[in-house]
This record gives C-alpha cells, sequence and structure tokens, in this order.
C-alpha cells in the first residue's frame, strides 16, 4: 500500500489467490473494517512483461509473431491487430480474398477460445456446482460427470483450433497475418473439411444452449442478477451497415438505453475519448470514456457489448438466437435491446459461437475466396497506423510509430481484457455485498463456494491477464494523486 | 508414485502467454485417457486449488521465472515434486519473456526501465508504478533458480510433444 492509498479502518483482509480457471495471475481481496463490515472489494491484477519497452528498434514486420507471444488463447488477435497497423504504415490495400481468409481465421479463434471459457473454465461452476468439491471442480471433473457435454466442448475448441491450424499452419503463434495481407490461400481440401467439420460443431453449441439458458430461469438466477449487473456504456467494431462485426470495421459505442453515444471510430485520434487510470494496487490500467469521467465513464468490451452494439448479425440462426437473448436479458428501460448483466456475457458467448459458425460457412461459400492474391504491396504509407480486431474478449488496439527504416519508435497496446477492469471490480463488490452475510465475525471464515463465486465474477469476462497488462497507454493517461485522506492533489493528463 | 495409483501430475504457469498450456489442452480427446492414468493435483486451468500440494509426481512448468511470486512457487514446486519438468521454451530458456532483459541501457537496469517506459514515461511522469509484482533484475529460465529433471521444447510445445512426453513419464 502506498501512502497514497485512502485510509482503511483497521481490519482484516480476505484475500483469494491464485484466481483459477482465469487466464493469468490475479487475486481478489475484500478489505473489511473493525467491525467486520466491508470495507472494499478489489481485484488485482499481478504480472507485467513489458512488450511496449523491448519492441522498441525492433522491425515492425516482426509484430505479429512477436505479440501473438503476449498470449496463447487469442493469439491470432495480436496477429490480426499487427497485420492491420503493418497495412496502414505500408500503405497496403489488403485484397478481397485475404480479407476474407483473415476474417475467417478470426472467427476460427472466437469460437476455439468461447468454447475454452464456456465448456472448459466456466460450466463447472453449474454443472458440477457451485457447493461440489474445489479438487473436482474442473474440466476433469466436467469430463467424470457429464463426459457427453465435455467432450462437445472439448471438440469444439478443437475444430477452431485445427481450422487455425489447416489455415495457418500451426494452432498457437502462427505467424499467417502479416502486412498486406496474409501469407497462404485456402486450398480446395481445407475449405472442404472446414464445411464437414460444421455439423457437428452446431450439434455441441445448440447442446450447449440447451443445457445453460434453462438454468438462467432456474438455479441460476441469482447469479444472473447479481454478478455484475449494472448500467455502462459497451464498445465494440461494427460493419458499415451496423452489422456484428470481427472484420474490419469502425468502433461504436453504445449506452445502457442503447442510444449510439459515439459512431465511426476508425483512428488514432477518434479514440482520444478513451482515457485511462493507474492504481497502485494493480498493474493493469483502468480505461474509461473520458467525456463521462472516472469511474462513471466505465465500459464494457466483448461478447455482451457486441451483442449490444450491433444492430443484427446478419445470418439467420445467429439473429433467432440474438433475439432470444435480447427478449431475455434485455432491460425494460432500454426497450428490451441493452442487456446489462455481466453473467450474460457465458449467454452472449455462445449465440457469438453460432454467429462465427454462421459466418465461416458463409465465406467458405464465397466463390471469391480461393481467387485472387492474398497479399499487396504497399503503396506508401505513413510513420504512425492504428491496427484494431475483435478479440474473443474485446476490442484490441495496437498502434505503431516508426523510423524511415520502419524500425519501431513507439509501441502502445490497449487490450480488451484491461477495457472491463473497472467493471471486473464492480463486479467483485457487487458479489461481495450481496452474497456474504456482513459483518462478519471475527472467527467467522467466508465458506469456500462464496470465495469461488467472486472469482466466477471475474471469468463472466473471460480476462486475459497475461495480455491485459502489456498496455502502455495508447490512449490519454489521467494520473490523480490523492492524499491519505482520499482527497485529491493532483492530476495530470497525457495529451 | 506407489504401483497401481495414477501419477499425481500438477501444471504450473510462470510467467509466459499460457500457450504451452492452450498446447495441453490441444490434445483434446487423449485428456480423457490422461484422466485414466493420472490424477491432476495442481492447474491454473484444471483445479480450484490454491496451495501447491505435496507429493507431486510430475510437474510441469510453462514460463520463465519474472518477479518474486514465480520465484517462491518455483521453489515450492521444486521441493514438493519429483520430477520438474520445463515446458515450452521461456521455462526452458527464457525466449519472448526474457526479451525484457534487453530494455534500457544494461541488463541491470533492464527492469526498472521496462516499468518506467509502462507506467512512467507514457503517464506524463507521474505514473504510480504498481506495488506488486515485485520484478526480479532480470528474467532467468527455470534452470537458473531450481533443478530441472527435463524439457519439452517448443512456442509452444506441440501437443504431439507433450503427449510423447507424459506418455514417457507415466511408464516411469
Amino acid at each position: 500500500m502506498s501512502d497514497a492509498e485512502p485510509p482503511l479502518a483497521a481490519g482484516r483482509t480476505i484475500t483469494v489467490a491464485p484466481l483459477t480457471r482465469i487466464e493469468g495471475h490475479g487475486r481478489i481481496t475484500l478489505q473489511l473494517d473493525a467491525n467486520g463490515r466491508l470495507a472494499q472489494a478489489r481485484f488485482h491484477v499481478d504480472e507485467f512483461r513489458g512488450f511496449e519497452s523491448f519492441c522498441l528498434g525492433r522491425p515492425y514486420g516482426e509484430m505479429g509473431a512477436l505479440t501473438a507471444r503476449i498470449c496463447g488463447i487469442c493469439p491470432v488477435s495480436h496477429l490480426l491487430a499487427a497485420g492491420r497497423a503493418g497495412d496502414r504504415l505500408l500503405g497496403a490495400v489488403v485484397p478481397p480474398a485475404a480479407q476474407r481468409l483473415r476474417t475467417l481465421l478470426n472467427l476460427a479463434q472466437i469460437s476455439q477460445s468461447h468454447a475454452l471459457s464456456f465448456f472448459h473454465l466456466s460450466s463447472p461452476d453449474w454443472l458440477l456446482g457451485w457447493e461440489s468439491d474445489p479438487a473436482r471442480r474442473n474440466l476433469f471433473g466436467l469430463m467424470a460427470a457429464d463426459p457427453e457435454l465435455a467432450r462437445a466442448g472439448i471438440r469444439l475448441r478443437q475444430f477452431g483450433q485445427e481450422l487455425i491450424e489447416r489455415l495457418a499452419g500451426r494452432r498457437i503463434h502462427a505467424g499467417w497475418v502479416v502486412p498486406g495481407g496474409v501469407r497462404s490461400g485456402i486450398t480446395e481440401t481445407t475449405r472442404r473439411w472446414i464445411l464437414q467439420q460444421l455439423p457437428e460443431a452446431r450439434a455441441s453449441v445448440q447442446l450447449a444452449l440447451d443445457r445453460f439458458v434453462p438454468l438462467l430461469d432456474g438455479p441460476l438466477q441469482r447469479e444472473l442478477a447479481s454478478f455484475g449487473s449494472f448500467p455502462s456504456l459497451f464498445l465494440a467494431l461494427v460493419a458499415p451497415d451496423g452489422h456484428w462485426c470481427c472484420g474490419d470495421g469502425s468502433l461504436r459505442l453504445v449506452d445502457s438505453l442503447g442510444r449510439v453515444v459515439a459512431d465511426g471510430l476508425c483512428d488514432h485520434d477518434d479514440i482520444a475519448v478513451l482515457a485511462e487510470r493507474t492504481e497502485d494496487w494493480s498493474a493493469l490500467k483502468f480505461p474509461y470514456y473520458r467525456p463521462l469521467g472516472y469511474p462513471e465513464g466505465l465500459y464494457r468490451v466483448g461478447p455482451l457489448a457486441r451483442l449490444n452494439v450491433c444492430t443484427t448479425i446478419g445470418t439467420p440462426w445467429a439473429d433467432r438466437e440474438l433475439a432470444a437473448f435480447r427478449g431475455r436479458h434485455g432491460t425494460a428501460a432500454s426497450g428490451g435491446r441493452i442487456a446489462i448483466a455481466s453473467f450474460a456475457y457465458h449467454h452472449a458467448r455462445l449465440v457469438e459461437i453460432v454467429a462465427c459458425l454462421e459466418g465461416i460457412e458463409q465465406l467458405l461459400v464465397h466463390p471469391a475466396l480461393l481467387r485472387g492474391p492474398v497479399r499487396a504491396v504497399g503503396r506508401g504509407g505513413s510513420r504512425a497506423a492504428l491496427g484494431v480486431s475483435e478479440a474473443p474478449r474485446g476490442t484490441l488496439f495496437h498502434h505503431y510509430s516508426v523510423d524511415a527504416n520502419g524500425l519501431l519508435t513507439g509501441v502502445n497496446l490497449l487490450i480488451a481484457t484491461g477495457q472491463n477492469n473497472l467493471a471486473m471490480n464492480r463486479t467483485v463488490a457487487q458479489i461481495a455485498r450481496e452474497w456474504i452475510p456482513w459483518p462478519l465475525p471475527a472467527a467467522v471464515e467466508i465458506a469456500e463456494p462464496l470465495l469461488n463465486r467472486l472469482e466466477a465474477g471475474i471469468r463472466c469476462f473471460d480476462p486475459c491477464l497475461s495480455c491485459s497488462t502489456h498496455a502502455a497507454g495508447l490512449m490519454p493517461l489521467r494520473v490523480t494523486l490523492l492524499d491519505s485522506d482520499g482527497q485529491v492533489l493532483a492530476e495530470r493528463t497525457r495529451p | 508414485m506407489t504401483l497401481g495409483s495414477r501419477l499425481r501430475l500438477a501444471t504450473v504457469w510462470l510467467s509466459g502467454c499460457s500457450g504451452c498450456h492452450m498446447s495441453l489442452l490441444d490434445l483434446d480427446e487423449w485428456l480423457f485417457v490422461l484422466a485414466d492414468l493420472a490424477e491432476i493435483v495442481y492447474s491454473p486451468v484444471a483445479s480450484d486449488c490454491k496451495i501447491y500440494p505435496s507429493q507431486v509426481d510430475v510437474c510441469l512448468v510453462e514460463g520463465a521465472v519474472a518477479n518474486r511470486d514465480n520465484l517462491e512457487l518455483a521453489l515450492q514446486l521444486r521441493a514438493r515434486s519429483t520430477v520438474v519438468i520445463a515446458l515450452g521454451d521461456c521455462a526452458a530458456l527464457g525466449n519472448v519473456t526474457a526479451l525484457r532483459n534487453l530494455c534500457g541501457p544494461g541488463v541491470q537496469q533492464s527492469a526498472g526501465e521496462a516499468l518506467d517506459c509502462a507506467y512512467r514515461h507514457l503517464s506524463d511522469g507521474e505514473g504510480r508504478v504498481p506495488t506488486a509484482p515485485i520484478l526480479l533484475p532480470r528474467v532467468l529460465p527455470l534452470h537458473r533458480v531450481i533443478a530441472v529433471d527435463g524439457v519439452i521444447a517448443g512456442c509452444p510445445p506441440t501437443a504431439a510433444a507433450i503427449r510423447a512426453a507424459l506418455e514417457a513419464l507415466l511408464q516411469r
């Protein structure tokens, strides 16, 4: 704790660490006051790798393969963001076939990553039960208790991973997306293989929907209402027609009533509406929407945000699932349009897998997929460029500056998970308030299933903590110095 | 490992990208076979156990040793495991995680330089450096802090390589 921390009345601290079935290194603390009441609940991220520093001086063309190593779950997102920044640096117009192949790769990645989050990491909480033995409450426990569902999840993830491998050469860290396009086209054999796999993948996601959605009316009702349910802004890429978009698009921000707050954001200057604050108790910064201030400018990204922001998805089954999703989760205040419950992220992931599978099929039957060049030559670009992609967890930004030799002079990464930091903290606080019987007598410990629920609040967001702490501050950064009473002593903003 | 009982298997991630654990999950349906042969007693992706248990037969360690938390866990898992395997290039060699050592004018300043870049230089000189994690002066491969019994190479190792290693270990 630094001097800048607000003082807390003496009381014990309850720590949940390490967080499990969550990617990366994090912990949750509950600070109690002297009377055993909850004074503060926090989600801390405890890792730092320093990509933004050691990438300086390296050729920009390395960034795809290098930044893929930020995250082994969503390396494709970094490849795409690095590739798109590289397109702009080069002034390369990516050929249509390469655009489609990049989107195909991203849809495969979102499918596998969402399958991992839903089946492998989160479903043990409700399929095996919150109260079940912590030693068994995991993928292997699920494989023993419900082999059919576990196998469906494993094979659905395998489908996404194998598609990536067949397209890009390897499952993890394939350096296939390059500035100007992709390294190679798709073969007819691969195209046919994917089409053959789709029916099973569809059946697997249908099985998950059939098993999960009814629980929301029964045993998971209270979780749905109390795991991070609050109004906020939502940010995502959309296609030019407003449709759900995991390819090239522009950014749109909507509020919890469904009103468009900002739209058409594409460039580095456009995203100056986002700002970022640091706190010394977490390695992860706290992005917010500048016009609303901190922390009121809290916004969410990822599957829930993408479904809230888009008008429709644009494929038949996914649009039916989206209508059902909005019918179930949409608030009355928004006319049934906007879901504010963070627990609905899980449901949103399943809807997005449907969207991905339909999107993959649409791309595969497009006659232009197999035709034409897949990489363009640069026509003279610029010395600084922004690359954006929709990662499984939300919008990802890479911004690079280069010198005349193409060596990096500036690297700024803004990661999806970071943008959910305020929301994750608020979720932990809401669960702590609503589930734990306060005040807590000194000798009483919090039961393990309740502590697991705090972690499950974080699991809703499927965070990627090893990704998230590499952000050096793409956005203007606002720093506030507080005295020991929590009064603001000074504030400075990096433009 | 006592005869007839399942292997007590742990997996740990230190400082890395989780890609080696994703490769482990890329064993896909062979995970059902693994479940018959081994009991996962500690794993960030497949266990809710918060304390590294004792009497672990085999521990697969992903990631390099970059901070004090990593170091403590490395020492603990070595003391409580019979066989420790470096899973992937970060644990074996430092790899991309150890590129942090190249920050700044010399390795002795590299950790501070990397933190300054992220939290001070790019924050108008007043950014607050987080109190955790406490970085080691340089990122180290696993064998520099504990004895390592084997390596599964790759960034990440393929699922086939992990399976071959596990099958060999299961036959010990």
